[in-house]
């Protein structure tokens, strides 16, 4: 008989930008304050996951936290390295392996936009050569289409950025902490067509950890915690589309958030029409609204309407992205997908404070999504 | 109809055939299945093929900023391009610049023909890339 899984612990290092402080200096931050916060100390925990894209490895850690002798796994797994930490940390104790161990992710990225290699990614050189190797042409193609197919407006992105920052106000834990009018949103400049600079995130950093133990470990705690119903990682399908495509097939296929979720909700036993809080990858606006459909919130197109009566806004029928999101909080690639499940702890802990989410909210969504196609998705229960 | 002004971009990607200009694939001989690029080296479960010229554009956008170098070999002087997908019936959605038409004219669905792009190199030198024009309509 395989154990529960809570999450009783929960610690961040601001997102944005700390010049002072490495990417693992925040990584090390963050899990003090969750093992604090949770009154624990370091040799209580038994195991680690840990990881970053392009800031170090988790496991050096052990040096400033304590030479403990702990198994410490890193993790790399680009977009998805924090949902893959958080994945080996509950498995192991699912498993019964170990009853206490930590997750932790991290990050800090130059200024600007990823500029990949052509080679690194089993790509012709011309690719990159002739401007195509950018991300940002991506995420601007994929809802582009998604607009034409699906009669979704520029108003429609801009109402989803609007709601990101003004949510950002009232997370402390966010970078971009200034409410952005609409229309300021809409004429500001040009990226990749549709999508304006403040529909887009930026690279950043920050740190989360998260305390998970076994549910008799966490009931001898006594704290504050929720019970992880479902971890699913998932790659993607045939026919998905994907960043750095100079084809696709036409056939068109699902995608890996579609295998995530459908995983997750068959693991946790719910549907989406149970889920009270969600916070989806939105690396740009347009990826907030086509992830609400592919994680089963709304058919394809009904996304107008959800945004425009605010159902998505906190207080909203399904409050989503309820810290701002990439959008206010940047991408620091080893800690965004983490940061969504520390979001959920907190408003289903009832920690939340401004952005508290009204009503007793008990399943909490999470979903990242990253290159090459790549998902995880999270479901908690208070 | 269009020549190729100055050499390839790369070696295994374009070919001429009755003055016209064709993007190189590869078939799977065992399923049919079109891959682009095409597929390097010698690999007896691939044979060479090459993409249909004519197709409708499927999705686009507009790159407005210049891309960081590396990769990105074009000039330091930076104009914003087109950049799409077009359908091209039985094989393949295929990534590609877009020439000869205003951003504002840019339609998913319209009909697009592939066209040789001069590519001026940062480092000085021009070489020939592809991109996919539309078909039919003046442009204005």
């Amino acid at each position: 008989m395989s154990e529960d899984v809570y999450i009783v612990g929960a610690g961040i290092h601001p997102f944005g930008r700390t010049p002072g402080l490495t990417g693992l200096q925040q990584g090390v931050h963050a899990v003090r304050q969750a093992l604090e916060r949770a009154g624990l100390a370091w040799p209580d925990i038994r195991f680690a996951f840990g990881g970053s894209d392009s800031a170090g490895n988790a496991d050096t850690m052990v040096a400033e936290l304590g030479l403990t002798g702990l198994p410490f796994v890193n993790v790399a797994n680009g977009c998805a390295t924090g949902g893959s930490a958080m994945f080996g940390a509950y498995s192991t104790i699912k498993s019964g392996e170990f009853d206490i161990g930590v997750a932790v992710g991290f990050d800090k990225h130059p200024r600007g936009a990823f500029s990949p290699l052509p080679a690194d990614w089993g790509l012709p050189d011309w690719y990159g050569e002739t401007g195509l190797m950018l991300t940002t042409q991506f995420f601007a193609m994929k809802i582009q289409r998604y607009m034409a197919l699906h009669g979704i407006t520029p108003r429609t992105l801009g109402a989803v950025a609007e709601k990101a920052f003004a949510n950002g106000v009232l997370a402390d834990h966010a970078w971009r902490r200034e409410a952005v009018d609409i229309e300021t949103i809409l004429t500001s400049q040009m990226v990749s067509d549709p999508l304006t600079k403040f529909m887009f995130c930026s690279p950043a950093e920050g740190a989360v950890a998260l305390v998970l133990a076994s549910g008799r470990k966490a009931r001898q705690l006594g704290l504050p915690a929720v019970r992880l119903r479902a971890v699913a990682v998932r790659t993607r399908p045939p026919g998905s589309f994907e960043v750095f495509s100079p084809a696709l097939d036409i056939e068109r296929g699902g995608s890996p958030t579609t295998v995530a979720s459908r995983a997750a909700y068959d693991m946790a036993g719910v549907g989406p029409e149970d889920i009270d809080i969600a916070q989806l990858q939105d690396t740009e606006c347009g990826a907030e609204i086509m992830h609400m459909a592919e994680n089963g919130f709304c058919a394809d197109g009904e996304q107008t309407a959800w945004i425009a009566e605010g159902r998505t806004r906190i207080g909203g029928a399904l409050p989503v992205n309820t810290d701002g999101g990439c959008l206010a909080c940047g991408e620091p690639i080893g800690a965004s997908g983490l940061r969504q499940v520390y979001e959920n702890y907190i408003q289903l802990t009832g920690q939340a404070g401004a952005r508290q989410v009204p009503g007793r909210a008990r399943l909490g969504y999470s979903h990242v999504y990253g290159a090459p196609g790549v998902s995880a998705v999270a479901i908690v229960e208070r | 109809m269009p020549k190729m002004p100055a050499p390839p971009i790369a070696d295994d990607l374009l070919a001429e055939v009755d003055g016209g200009l064709r993007l190189l694939a590869s078939r799977e001989r065992a399923t049919g299945r079109i891959t682009f690029p095409p597929r390097a080296g010698d690999d007896d479960r691939f044979e060479p093929a090459m993409l249909p010229a004519e197709g409708r554009l499927w999705s686009w956008t507009v790159q407005r900023f210049r891309p960081k170098s590396p990769p990105y070999a074009g000039p330091e002087a930076f104009e914003p391009y087109a950049v799409g997908y077009v359908e091209l019936d039985g094989a393949l959605i295929v990534e590609s610049r877009l020439a000869g038409a205003n951003f504002d004219a840019l339609r998913i669905g319209m009909a697009m023909r592939l066209v040789p792009l001069p590519f001026p190199l940062a480092g000085g030198g021009v070489r020939t890339s592809f991109a996919f024009a539309p078909i039919g309509e003046a442009q204005p």
